[in-house]
């Protein structure tokens, strides 16, 4: 029942797309293209919430589809249905932005038909429970998602963007298909069902870990492979980067918590280190590129790689307490890494949205001609406003809770046996508070350059307020995230069933607790309670509004800054997103980016201007893929040769390839 | 009735952390005017100011918008949550188990957001680079503190403040290497989070290296009020902090008979008392730095922190 009911949702969105082909271009289009998709969203969400907590064994359906030996299967289990809850919760709110945002859309006919897909093929991956569903799926969601990547492809950067992304996502693929057929090994056995039951060989396990990092990681934005994600995502349509940051990265977890938690089923200390190792520097490279940006979405999109991090680093350590069977402790960091899912999910796309607000008012993605945005677009800053301090991790909001559990979970890793683990983890837990305390200060920067300080161009001073439909999207995101921040025993509730169904036990039951706090282990050892901190933090600020108001003077006088006495009325001279950065630049960005500052300060008496320029590196990009691209060009340069010989040496080639064959078939043992 | 109690204990507590945050910060100001061969204002001086302040009429920047007022109320009422939540003068706190440490040290941060934000909302270049300053400086601080929480929870167990109180006054506890490299790199921490010397300068105004005093320097009247004396509680907490954690001897136990309790408010304003004294110490006997010494300062306690959590590893009798 659950099965069909979702996959009657997925044809729907099918057959919307291909309706949205042909209409894409007239009036009204948008409105229904995306209130359909809201539809099939809102069913598909209540499904898989169904089917999350109500604890119902896994349902499973087989279609006559795929390869004909196999057909293709599916099968909702209690992790799926988690991951379908979150796509269609992200995909729901995405519609609904869309309804409204989609107006301003100068090139429909390039974003409809691909979208209601791209929500298909989303939901198909994590319903597939065989591996060539899986890969088609997976397929599916890349290949559409790169078609609304493309959606504006004259602008800018977007087609260089779409090609680096086109390979990434084939490379993924690549690293994935040989994952699952290690899995399957020699006989074939492409159901998720039959790898299950499979016996490894030894070498195995590590081997389809790191394919399965390589081909997952590539998706979710790990380092080194993230390359492709800060530009492809800021390419598309707002709501659809919102998409692709907030859920199809989670789908991209969600494949790589099937393959290796799942499918492979065992873990060493090894696998975990490498995890944990790789969820750490994902985290801090993510928020320090992050801080450099001044393009409101790239800079989302690089705050996204980080926050992949920290959720592999919560995998990470539930793999290394799994390996050692701790099992309550694996569950832990199981549900802190599941709750950061979530969690991003929903700030991200609120971002995204306010980025996309931002872009439909003024035009502008480039923070340095922003400004004073939280005197024209009132609700849009509130919002905003909401994400940034969710997404610094700061309490009472959500992003809060997921990185407490994580701590928590760092915190017992001294119970573990491996002297490297125990050694590395609290490393990790330092580089987990670093990426913290950066991300804040990350967010003050983007917060405080666009809606702060003095309008910096026109076009920012004459920013309106955007539709209802965005401003509605917007706060339903943000309300979901002070809920999730205030009720966070509610949540850990929902996620027994998946973590129990992977790590083999779950947290204590939180509602047991008494005023909704949360304790993982124990109340003597940490608890938290979002809904008492929220509740005295108002108390407090609305008793010392009281007794200023009752006592104070009430007199206030607007004047010009006062700025030390030297007010400058050019909004140039306020602090700028490059000046802000300057000093974590200069902290961290030496090594990290090779940064360099030249300062050229003319003697008196010359008139040229000063100037400080800032040159910064991308080693990643320089160092390991300027290079591959390189040798791939040689090498096809070298190919290239073979393009043009003559009939008769084609033969005698195609002879000699023949030959070759024949013997390595005649000398194989 | 243990219930009625613990909460009386709770509020007393609210109110005592309130109304001893100013007079903490006469006390050190009046010291370092001593150490100085000056005379020094009263020490009673910080309340006269909060008075004046919010008697006084509030200029406001033409551009300020309702972030920058409502930011002042906002830190005042983070901070004071936050220094509600650490034991002073008795464990048992009705409230303890709403935030942990982890908690705590995240509230302040949910604070300083606020001040960094409210610093850029006028947009003067003051106020960015006080702001920019603020949260670099914060960058090093935090994974300096968790540090320094990983260390004290590998010892007590907990990141429980109440707890760790109670673990640590166990004489099995004793003098530990870690829990002395742990003091350090709170202490650093401290210095840092407080805007005190050696990072900043808490007495001065029109000087580049400022930090805290350049993201407030918009603010006036009641405002400033806020602001002030979310300061001072801020600096109450570390103090009281590290007086739990490092020097918990007379802490009052839950459920002690009264007199009990007075006692532990007597040693508490005692701890405080030197705990001024050293800060002011400190103070006068070392110089400001320059703001890129910081991150090499703020380095050494990280390391420390790490060093403490690495030496527990080791042997947990360390």
């Amino acid at each position: 029942m659950t099965v069909t009911a979702l996959l009657w949702c997925v044809a729907f969105l099918l057959a919307l797309g291909g309706l949205a082909v042909g209409a894409a271009r007239r009036r009204g289009a948008s409105g229904m293209v995306y209130g359909g998709c809201l539809a099939a969203c809102s069913v598909a969400f209540t499904v898989a919430l169904d089917a999350l907590l109500s604890g119902a064994p896994p349902a499973a359906a087989t279609l006559p589809l795929g390869l004909p030996w196999l057909g293709a299967h599916f099968r909702v289990d209690a992790l799926a249905a988690f991951f379908l809850v979150v796509i269609n919760l992200g995909s729901g709110l995405a519609c609904l932005y869309g309804i409204g945002y989609g107006r301003h859309e100068s090139a429909p006919h390039r974003v409809l038909p691909f979208y209601p897909v791209f929500l298909a093929g989303m939901n198909l991956v994590v319903m597939a429970d065989d591996a060539f569903a899986f890969l088609l799926s997976w397929e599916f969601m890349s290949l559409s998602s790169w078609a609304l990547v493309m959606a504006h492809h004259r602008e800018g950067d977007n087609a260089r963007a779409g090609y680096i992304y086109l390979i990434m996502a084939s490379f993924g693929t690549l690293a994935l298909i040989l994952a699952f057929g290690l899995l399957a090994g020699p006989d074939g056995g492409y159901a998720f069902a039959a790898m299950r039951g499979d016996a490894h060989r030894p070498a195995l396990p590590l081997l389809v870990l790191i394919l399965a990092l390589l081909g997952a990681g590539s998706k979710a934005g790990l380092v080194p492979l993230h390359v492709w994600l800060p530009l492809a995502h800021p390419a598309a349509p707002s709501h659809v980067s919102a998409l692709m940051s907030g859920v199809m990265t989670k789908v991209a977890v969600y494949g790589f918590v099937r393959i290796v938690f799942d499918l492979l089923g065992e873990s060493s200390a090894w696998s975990s280190a490498i995890v944990l190792a790789l969820g750490g520097a994902t985290a801090v490279i993510g928020v320090l590129h992050a801080l450099m940006q001044t393009d409101l979405k790239r800079l989302l999109a690089y705050s996204t790689v980080e926050n992949i991090g920290i959720v592999f680093i919560g995998l990470g350590l539930s793999l290394a307490f799994l390996s050692n069977g701790m099992g309550l402790a694996a569950a832990l960091a199981f549900t802190a890494a599941l709750l950061q899912v979530f969690n991003h999910s929903l700030f991200k796309s609120l971002l995204f949205f306010g980025a996309g607000a931002v872009l439909t008012a003024t035009g502008e993605r480039d923070m340095e001609r922003l400004g004073g945005l939280i005197h024209r677009l009132k609700l849009t800053s509130v919002a905003f406003l909401a994400g940034s301090l969710a997404i610094s991790a700061l309490p009472p909001l959500n992003g809060f809770v997921s990185e407490w559990l994580m701590f928590q979970a760092v915190l017992i890793s001294p119970e573990l046996p491996q002297w490297g683990l125990k050694i590395m983890i609290p490393a990790i837990g330092g580089l987990l508070a670093l990426s913290a305390a950066l991300s804040a200060a990350c967010f003050v920067r983007a917060f405080g350059i666009i809606f702060l300080g003095r309008p910096r161009t026109p076009a920012a001073a004459e920013a309106r307020e955007v539709d209802r439909f965005s401003l509605a999207t917007m706060f339903a995101a943000a309300a979901l995230c002070l809920l999730a921040g205030i009720l966070p025993g509610l949540l850990i509730d929902g996620l027994t069933l998946p973590v129990l169904e992977l790590t083999g036990s779950h947290m204590p039951p939180q509602a047991a607790m008494p005023w909704l706090s949360i304790a993982p282990i124990a109340e003597g050892r940490s608890s938290y309670n979002g809904l008492l901190v929220l509740l005295f933090i108002a108390g407090s600020a609305s008793l010392g509004i009281v007794v200023i108001h009752r006592f104070a003077s009430r007199a206030l006088r607007r004047a010009p800054a006062w700025d030390c006495g030297f007010p400058d009325p050019r909004p140039a001279t306020q602090y700028t997103g490059g000046s802000f950065a300057q000093p974590i630049r200069r902290v961290f960005g030496s090594v990290l980016f090779q940064a360099v500052e030249r300062v050229d300060m003319p003697p008196p008496g010359d008139n040229r201007p000063a100037s400080l320029q800032v040159t910064m590196r991308d080693l990643l990009w320089d160092g390991l893929y300027a290079p591959t691209g390189r040798l791939v060009m040689a090498a096809a340069e070298r190919l290239n040769l073979f393009q043009f010989l003559t009939i008769r040496r084609y033969l005698s080639l195609v002879f000699g390839a023949l030959v070759l064959l024949l013997l390595v078939l005649a000398l194989w043992p | 009735m243990a219930v009625i109690a613990d909460l009386l204990v709770q509020l007393v507590q609210m109110a005592l952390v309130l109304l001893l945050a100013p007079l903490f910060t006469g006390v050190v100001r009046k010291v370092k005017a001593r150490l100085l061969r000056r005379r020094g204002a009263s020490v009673l001086q910080p309340y006269r100011d909060l008075f004046r302040l919010i008697r006084k009429e509030v200029v406001m920047a033409e551009n300020a918008s309702w972030l920058f007022r409502t930011a002042a109320y906002l830190i005042f009422a983070t901070t004071w949550v936050a220094a509600a939540l650490v034991p002073t003068f008795a464990v048992g706190l009705l409230f303890s188990w709403t935030a942990d440490l982890i908690a705590i040290i995240a509230l302040l941060g949910t604070a300083r957001f606020f001040l960094a934000l409210a610093g850029m909302d006028v947009g003067t270049s003051f106020g960015g680079i006080g702001s920019s300053r603020e949260v670099m400086i914060a960058s090093l601080a935090e994974p300096a503190m968790l540090l320094v929480v990983f260390t004290l929870a590998l010892v007590a167990g907990s990141t429980q403040l109440s707890t760790m109180a109670a673990v640590l006054t166990a004489p099995e506890v004793g003098l530990r290497v870690s829990l002395g490299m742990a003091l350090i790199a709170l202490i650093m921490v401290a210095i840092a989070e407080n805007a005190r010397i050696p990072v900043d300068n808490p007495a001065t105004h029109l000087e580049l290296t400022m930090v805290h005093e350049a993201m407030v320097l918009e603010y006036s009247g009641r405002h400033l009020a806020m602001i002030e004396i979310a300061a001072s509680l801020k600096l109450l907490l570390y103090v009281s902090l590290i007086a739990c954690i490092f020097a918990p001897w007379g802490i009052t136990a839950a459920g002690a008979p009264l007199r009990a309790y007075a006692a532990g408010a007597a040693i508490y304003l005692a701890k405080l008392a030197a705990g001024a004294v050293l800060l002011a110490l400190f103070e006068t006997a070392i110089a400001k730095m320059r703001v890129f010494r910081v991150p090499e300062f703020l380095g050494g306690a990280l390391m420390l922190g790490l060093l403490g959590t690495l030496l527990l590893f080791v042997s947990r009798s360390f």
